[in-house]
């Protein structure tokens, strides 16, 4: 029991990343059918950038905070462009083929992206730039930092943001339009085009912020790192079911709570044969678990096959 | 005495809120042509497809030959001898017309990938007889001439007609036509009629579901009517067609 | 089998039969590692073929296809090096390999029989990075796998005494190892390619055609969709097994590395570049996607050297930026692939 809040706590923290990057997945998937592959490396993009612009101005002495600003807004900013340059360059013009198609071109798109990160950034790990105060509190027997602190309020206000705009804006109820059924949304007047584009942007920019939590958690960053991250928040919103927000951000928290639980116990609950080291897995494992028996996750719609 | 083939029991199927099917019952009798009309939006479909095993009806169930039928499953209701043809023609587009029909042989047949892999005598025996039938089946309706052409790229009777060749490949007790003479001009709907009577002399049982009111009139020993997902009425044509309840059905009450 | 025996076709059969034969030599020229390339371009053709059956017939997208081979190789590796002690001859281990192998294409296949295709993509891919995950931390308690530093010491294959590695000499000609696994291989393949074609034009090959067209109307006519799909996996899954067997008794190691999942992609990027489901467009899909990176990796370097004076980039980053870019673009332009089928060109372009 002693570790069981601590995980949680973990859980959370490593939840809420997964929760903003999941809503990129979800966001275009709900619009268009498409699993962005890409998305995963956009987030990496993000990181790699902030570690970049951010890195130096710190040294070329320049303060802290004005440095991490400059760094995520820089982040930001290349995200949205790729995100946007991916839709209209590498998508667009697949929108009418069979689904095969363009989920290979996400997958070329994925492996250009974290090869072209290669070449620039190169193969080694690189160390993020400390942007947060590091300070430890404790709270009943477990111990959480300033960072993962202020990471889980960072995602909650940015989630509540997106809701605001997805329900409250002509914008947000143009993509809530367009997903369900595109071809009439544009007889009314949405222009498809810009909403598809601007859920990618969207995407991409909370994509980038993860990437910088990321970088900022852990403190280490490399090119290889968009792969599991992306599997993995694509998972969470397959839980939650796909295309639905609130259920992308339930579906991450959630992931990231049964990794931290299952990584800390697994151990125990096998005898010791299998150890933490198997973490990995337990994305996977949800994944399958609920494509076989829930296949339209926590809040998805079931869309029945009407013969 | 008619011998009962199929027979549906208080069958009920909802989606959500809308009562699809509600209790529907009736038999339809060995060698006999069957017909199932009513207004767009009765039931018609939904009916076929819980009788072949598509939908899982929510209550009552099936009884064919004798035995239950087992639902949500398609593949075994074309085991037992139901075969069906689809409201919006499904064949194999890009197979050709000669491979669509002899893939209606594949439950009738049994080759494997063993018997694929080493192509010893008996499969190679089967292979011929399946291509032969195929054929066979092609003149049965007449369009042997399109064999090796694509599904996809046959006129829209000949598309039809395949579709009735394949379902008549996996040699049904049953053959279920939902709405063949859709779409076809006078000519095209009395060719179908000739089919559709010949298919009957050979020993088939059919269920026609069809809007062409004259040709079901026509064709059919007995005919059902449904109606909001219920059934009007089940009888011979004549008293059918004066039935007051079927004329304010198809002209609104 | 009769229109093989017309002039013609004998003709070009025996022409491909002498630049087969030749092959190894020429390539040798260019240096041993030149055969060593072939050699794996073959067995990626082996490799395509495999999950051109459930990708190509089927239409079940399968990103995890790279398991398959790994079981394949392991179980080569276990029963046939100082790890366990076991030294088992090839003709009964590869039958073991292919049957392990089928066994797990139908463990990952049965989850997958409901989903559609992006979904049944990443379940499968999620599949394929568990085996590899297991392969790389199955060490401890018990060392089954050896970590990630793989199993090594793996016995060549053999036939009594003529073993596969080191050099023979016959009939005056010098048959180095990796020429010996050369004609082995193109042995195999000319096999694999056989049962391919046999398989395509069969009840079964029928059969996993028509549930690529329209499953709901496959059911209908009657049949079993669930077990002809585990049937695609099963086939797909048994020759990634051979293929891995060879691949481990050729290489005289294995290791989780070689089982990732980039490994698949590029499989599948072989099937589906070269022409999905079209025999002859597989295997050019397999020889081009596995021959021109070397290409590259060889020619880049050097080139580079020569016209700007040093390294600007990394051939194997340029590589596989230009195999993204390779899918990215084929997709775009030729969403058939380079040699399709003259049906799947017409489904997918709409020009004959």
């Amino acid at each position: 029991m002693d570790i069981f809040l601590q995980q949680i706590i973990n859980g959370l923290v490593q939840g809420s990343i997964y929760a903003l990057v999941a809503l990129g997945y979800t966001m275009v998937y709900g619009i268009m059918g498409l699993i962005n592959f890409a998305h995963g490396e956009v987030v990496m993009i993000g990181t790699l950038v902030t570690i970049t612009v951010a890195g130096t101005m710190i040294k070329a002495g320049m303060p802290v905070v004005l440095a991490g600003f400059a760094g995520l807004s820089a982040s930001v900013l290349v995200c949205m462009a790729l995100g946007w340059g991916l839709e209209r360059i590498a998508y667009r013009p697949l929108r009418n083929a069979p689904r095969l198609t363009p989920l290979i071109t996400a997958i070329g798109m994925s492996i250009v992206l974290q090869n072209l990160a290669m070449m620039i950034w190169g193969r080694n790990y690189m160390t993020f730039p400390p942007l947060l105060p590091k300070m430890d509190f404790e709270v009943a027997g477990a111990n959480f930092t300033a960072v993962q602190l202020i990471i889980v309020l960072v995602s909650s206000l940015t989630m509540g943001g997106l809701l605001l705009l997805v329900y409250r804006t002509k914008l947000g109820m143009a993509m809530r339009a367009t997903s369900q059924n595109p071809a009439v949304a544009s007889l009314m007047g949405v222009n498809i085009n810009r909403v598809i584009a601007a859920a990618f942007v969207i995407g991409s920019a909370l994509g980038a912020l993860a990437g910088v939590m990321v970088g900022t958690y852990y403190e280490i960053a490399h090119y290889q790192m968009g792969f599991m991250l992306g599997l993995k928040a694509f998972t969470a919103a397959v839980l939650g079911g796909i295309g639905n927000l609130a259920g992308a951000m339930l579906g991450g928290v959630l992931l990231g709570i049964i990794e931290a639980l299952g990584a800390g116990y697994i151990g125990d609950l096998t005898g010791g044969f299998l150890g933490s080291h198997y973490q990995d897995i337990f994305a996977f494992v949800v994944l399958i678990i609920v494509l076989m028996f829930k296949p339209s996750g926590l809040f998805g719609e079931k869309t029945g096959d009407r013969a | 005495m008619a011998e009962v083939l199929l027979q549906a029991n208080q069958v009920a199927k909802h989606f959500g809120g809308v009562k699809a099917l509600r209790d529907v019952s009736l038999s339809i009798n060995k060698g006999e042509v069957y017909g199932l009309i009513g207004p767009n939006g009765a039931g018609k479909t939904t009916f076929f497809n819980c009788m072949t095993g598509l939908y899982v009806p929510d209550g009552g169930g099936f009884t064919f030959d004798g035995a239950p039928l087992v639902a949500d499953a398609p593949h075994q209701a074309a085991e037992r001898g139901i075969a069906r043809t689809f409201q919006n023609i499904r064949l194999f587009g890009n197979m050709t017309a000669l491979e669509n029909v002899m893939v209606g042989r594949h439950v009738r047949t049994k080759a494997g990938v063993l018997g694929a892999m080493f192509q010893n005598g008996a499969t190679r025996v089967e292979e011929a007889a399946i291509r032969q039938r195929a054929i066979d089946l092609l003149h049965y309706v007449r369009i042997e001439d399109r064999a090796e052409d694509l599904a996809k790229n046959l006129s829209y009777g000949d598309q039809r007609r395949l579709e009735i060749a394949r379902a008549l490949a996996t040699e049904p007790k049953l053959l279920c036509l939902d709405e063949p003479a859709a779409g076809m001009n006078a000519t095209e709907t009395e060719e179908l009629r000739e089919l559709i009577e010949g298919i009957r002399r050979d020993g088939t049982t059919i269920l026609l579901i069809e809007h062409d009111v004259k040709l079901v009139m026509g064709l059919c020993d007995r005919v059902a009517v449904l109606d909001y997902g219920a059934l009007v009425i089940e009888d011979v044509p004549a008293i059918v067609q004066k039935d007051q309840r079927v004329i304010e059905a198809y002209l609104g009450a | 089998m009769k229109k093989w025996l017309n002039p013609r076709s004998a003709f070009g059969i025996s022409l491909i039969a002498i630049a087969l034969i030749a092959l190894p030599f020429v390539a040798a020229m260019g240096g041993q590692a030149w055969v060593r390339i072939v050699n794996f371009a073959i067995l990626y053709v082996f490799l395509a073929l495999g999950l051109n059956i459930v990708v190509g017939f089927a239409g079940l997208l399968d990103l995890g296809y790279i398991a398959f081979y790994a079981v394949g190789a392991y179980t080569y590796a276990l029963l046939a090096s100082p790890h366990f002690g076991l030294h088992l001859p090839f003709w009964v281990i590869l039958p073991i390999g292919a049957m392990l192998a089928c066994v797990f294409g139908v463990l990952l296949g049965s989850p997958t029989l409901k989903l559609r295709g992006d979904y049944l993509a990443i379940v499968t891919l999620g599949f394929g990075e568990i085996v590899r995950i297991f392969m790389n931390n199955l060490n401890a308690p018990i060392n089954i796998t050896n970590g990630p530093q793989g199993i090594t010491l793996i016995d060549p294959v053999a036939f009594g005494d003529f073993k596969f590695s080191g050099t023979t000499q016959i009939l005056g000609f010098s048959l180095t190892g990796p020429h010996k696994y050369y004609y082995l291989l193109v042995a195999l393949s000319i096999l694999v390619v056989i049962i391919n074609l046999r398989l395509q034009n069969s009840r079964i090959g029928r059969a996993w055609q028509a549930i690529r067209e329209d499953e709901i109307a496959a059911k209908a006519v009657g049949i079993n969709t669930r077990n002809v799909k585990l049937l695609a996996f099963a086939m797909g899954a048994s020759f990634g097994g051979v293929a891995g067997g060879v691949f481990a008794a050729m290489q005289g190691f294995v290791s989780p590395e070689s089982f990732s999942l980039i490994e698949s992609v590029m499989i599948l990027a072989m099937v589906v570049l070269g022409g999905m489901g079209h025999i002859p467009g597989v295997i050019l899909g397999a020889v081009l996607l596995s021959i021109l990176p070397e290409v590259l990796r060889y020619g880049v370097g050097p080139l580079q050297m020569a016209v700007f004076g040093k390294m600007l980039v990394d051939p194997e980053s340029l590589r596989m930026l230009v195999f993204g870019l390779a899918l990215v673009l084929v997709m775009r332009f030729k969403p058939a692939g380079l040699w399709p089928s003259p049906e799947r060109k017409r489904e997918l372009t709409g020009e004959a």
